[in-house]
């Protein structure tokens, strides 16, 4: 095997409850400023996408029509991303760029759904009684606006990104994977440029019934991310995020300036019948990104949930030293966009020469006064799977 | 003994075990000697009921049964199968402890109707909207269903069941998922992360609002009498796709970590390639530049020419659009060797298992090499003269088989081939 590549995040792209871009997004970060609506989903919180004009990075609209919202902000997110990197519209390079997006499934009609569970619930059970609904209420563009890999589908479509498509499901850990995929395919030399990111639209009341099947959702009282001890739960974000990763030789080649270095990706899936699983898990894939020392910087995708939350605080515990964030508080819980979104904060803050202020009471989040050059990402999905990523200066 | 590596220095990555299920039956034996005696799997749907569809066939598995009843339980243990199977066959490992890696192919989740109308009939009230169905969906209990219906479940199961190591990858790439589960797997083996990689591809998702959902997009055949007559590829008279369920898993090894076990070798995976179409969300670009692009890759992944490709194992869904685009890619690529080539289409007999698709027929295809015996397309009564493919007519044909190109085409732009040899090249 030839010595590994190096990979190089040369473009980013966020759209999420707290405005599209990254200059907006370093800005709401340093101000603290958290969004949530506490009312159209009472007694459940979200945290609502920050009003966006879908037509600068999606200009027909009959490709906005064919899409549900979080596909519409995922295309969205790689216009952006594109954008940064430098390469939107050069059809030589997006004719062979990849792309892994992670992506969970598109919003339910909820007005057929809540309509033939009324017409169900008051005896209407003849046999074909629900073929007759979904035949005559289904929109027919519906299915490809819930299908997981039209998101990617869509971004190729608007965009050109058609190297390789591939779409991985799987919530948290889907992203994780996508990113640790995209970098072991560059470091060995089978991909040159990669599109990696996903988007999650977390003002959905069908969203809302599956997770509190599982009673996962932040209910009530608006807490940050690490004070729900006795209060454990989500509040679902809206958000797309994108990053452009490369190799150094292809990004130096074309000129392109990075905003920081993937130099690592590690995850795995924890039995987490027994307690402490989590905390053991994570330890172990710290272990993996050879860190010299604790004084570095972690950026969480701390879901809230509890125990996982608990026990991702226990493992954040032992590093000494280290300057933590969590990206709940700001932007809830976006599932698979999490990862990729704690991606992008690190290379942003590298790229900046400062790391965010904290943002909790708690005092697990404290200041870090010198420029970081080491930031890891940690992702612990909210019912399986772990993962962590280590994003560097480039030196 | 052969280099352990590919003429580009790769890790040759070989085939040590298979298990499959269809519409046909479970395991290699049974699909094999179905598939070769022209017998469809297509019947009509009885597992719920039919009245209004349009389409009212599929290829349901349904010796296998789940209780409770829900597509994403039964896409588990169809997985289930396929992969005892394989491992069975393959050896690798210890029960429970799978030496490498899950790539799961698998249809995206959601909450499916039974469940839904049980939380809804437990609202308990009137003309209830969905802050009524809300509130009662807490506290317990519909647990089951947030595990039962989150993307990563089916994975997360195989997982444990079988011990993978990792963090198990869920994919979708819509009809070309089960292609691209096998070209994951290829890539980490070519990385040399691992010696060993469990490749499956599942779908059991014949249910009312799937088949609607794929007929309100046309996409579907209408010929439901006879069911077993339905599914037409490259005929000219084809209207669509049959829906069906399967799944198929592949053991994945390097040439060199099987031959050091003493494996058993079923047949190389000698190259893989991918190509987006960027044209539309359900049609191919109408210059067929995607799939010949597509091809070629793969071609070029393999180190091969066209002439070295003996059998082609199509994609060929039967919809007038995919045949179409299929033969124009094709003979593009294959040139006049395109008319003499035979090509085969085993979704004419087991319908089209979407996400287990590209895996199903990565089996048959290795099937084909270890028979020297190509499956035909069956229903094949009225040729397309604008596909003037050899499609191996009605009946099953003993010949020469070096290797397979099986191709994936699916919506969204999904292009995927692979090349399977019998030995290594």
């Amino acid at each position: 095997m030839n010595a590994p590549k190096e990979a190089w995040i040369t473009g980013i792209g966020i759209v999420s409850s707290l405005g599209e871009g990254l200059d907006a997004h370093w800005d709401a970060l340093n101000a603290r400023r958290i969004n949530v609506d506490e009312k159209r989903f009472a007694p459940y919180i979200v945290h609502p996408l920050a009003p966006v004009s879908f037509d600068a990075q999606i200009p027909k609209k009959g490709d906005q029509r064919q899409m549900e919202a979080w596909q519409r902000i995922g295309t969205y997110a790689a216009g952006l991303a594109l954008d940064s990197a430098g390469v939107k519209g050069d059809q030589g390079i997006l004719g062979r760029m990849d792309m892994i997006v992670a992506a969970g499934g598109g919003e339910r009609d909820v007005a057929v759904d809540m309509s033939i569970l009324n017409a169900a619930a008051k005896g209407n059970s003849a046999p074909g009684f629900l073929n007759e609904r979904l035949l005559n209420d289904l929109r027919p563009t519906l299915f490809l606006a819930q299908l997981s890999n039209l998101l990617a589908g869509n971004i190729a479509i608007v965009h050109g990104v058609s190297g390789t498509s591939r779409t991985f499901m799987g919530e948290e850990a889907a992203s994780i994977d996508a990113a640790r995929i995209a970098l072991a395919r560059i470091e060995s030399g089978q991909s040159d440029i990669t599109l990696v990111g996903a988007a999650h639209n977390g003002e959905r009341s069908d969203l809302l019934i599956l997770y509190e099947f599982g009673d996962f959702n932040l209910k009530d009282k608006f807490d940050p991310v690490w004070a729900r001890d006795k209060h454990g739960g989500f509040a679902l974000g809206s958000a797309g995020v994108f990053l452009v990763i490369e190799s150094r030789e292809h990004a130096e080649a074309r000129g392109a300036k990075p905003y920081a270095r993937l130099t690592r990706v590690v995850s795995d899936l924890a039995q987490r019948k027994q307690p402490g699983a989590v905390t053991k898990s994570l330890e172990a894939l710290w272990s993996k990104l050879d860190m010299p020392a604790d004084n570095g910087a972690v950026i969480s995708g701390a879901t809230g949930v509890e125990p996982v939350t608990s026990e991702e605080k226990a493992f954040l515990g032992g590093l000494a030293g280290c300057a933590i964030r969590g990206t709940g508080t700001s932007f809830g819980h976006t599932l698979e966009t999490q990862f990729p979104l704690g991606l992008a904060l690190a290379a942003l803050s590298i790229s900046r020469g400062a790391l965010f202020p904290p943002n909790d009471p708690t005092g697990l989040e404290v200041e870090m006064s010198k420029p970081p050059t080491q930031i890891v990402v940690t992702g612990a999905g909210h019912w399986q799977g772990e993962g962590m990523a280590l994003v560097e200066a480039i030196t | 003994m052969t280099a352990p590596r590919d003429k580009f220095g790769r890790p040759i990555v070989v085939v040590t075990g298979m298990g499959v299920v269809t519409s046909l039956g479970a395991g290699k034996s049974d699909n094999w000697k179905r598939l070769t005696a022209g017998e469809s799997g297509i019947r009509t749907v009885t597992r719920f009921p039919i009245d209004g569809l349009k389409s009212t066939m599929a290829g349901t598995v349904d010796f296998v049964t789940v209780d409770p009843p829900s597509s994403t339980a039964l896409t588990e243990r169809l997985a289930d199968i396929a992969t005892e199977e394989a491992l069975g066959q393959s050896g690798i490992g210890r029960k429970g402890d799978f030496p490498g890696p899950l790539f799961l192919a698998v249809a995206p989740v959601e909450v499916e109707w039974p469940q839904r109308l049980e939380v809804g009939r437990a609202v308990g009230k009137p003309d209830f909207d969905v802050n009524d169905v809300l509130a009662i969906s807490g506290g317990g209990k519909f647990a089951a269903y947030h595990h039962r219906f989150m993307f990563g479940s089916v994975a997360g199961h195989l997982a444990e069941k079988f011990g993978t190591k990792g963090s198990p990858i869920s994919l979708s790439t819509a009809c070309a998922s089960g292609a691209t589960a096998i070209q994951l797997g290829v890539e980490a083996i070519r990385r040399g992360e691992t010696d060993a990689a469990l490749c499956v591809a599942t779908d059991g998702s014949v249910n009312p609002e799937a088949l609607i959902r794929f007929s309100l997009l046309s996409a579907l055949s209408t010929q439901n009498d006879p069911p077993q007559a339905a599914s037409k590829p490259f005929s000219k008279n084809r209207d669509g796709f049959v829906m069906a369920e399967g799944a198929g898993t592949l053991v994945l090894e390097s040439y060199e970590a099987a031959v050091a076990r003493g494996a058993t070798i079923l047949g190389v995976v000698a190259g893989c390639g991918e190509l987006t179409d960027s044209f539309h969300r359900t049609r191919s670009s109408p210059d067929g530049k995607p799939i010949i692009g597509c091809v070629r890759k793969t071609l070029a992944d393999a180190g091969m020419t066209p002439e070295q490709i003996d059998h082609i194992n199509a994609h060929g869904t039967a919809t007038p659009e995919n045949d179409k685009m299929e033969y124009l890619g094709i003979s593009a690529v294959f040139g006049e060797r395109a008319k003499q080539i035979p090509v085969s289409s085993n979704k004419s007999m087991i319908g089209h298992t979407i996400s287990a698709a590209g895996a199903v027929e990565a089996i048959i295809s290795l099937l084909t090499l270890e028979h020297q015996r190509i499956p035909p397309t069956i229903n094949y009564e009225i040729p397309d003269p604008a596909i003037p493919f050899d499609v191996v007519p009605n009946v099953a044909r003993d010949a020469r088989v070096t290797a397979v190109m099986s191709n994936s085409f699916g919506f969204g732009g999904q292009n995927a081939s692979l090349i399977l040899t019998r030995e290594p090249i």
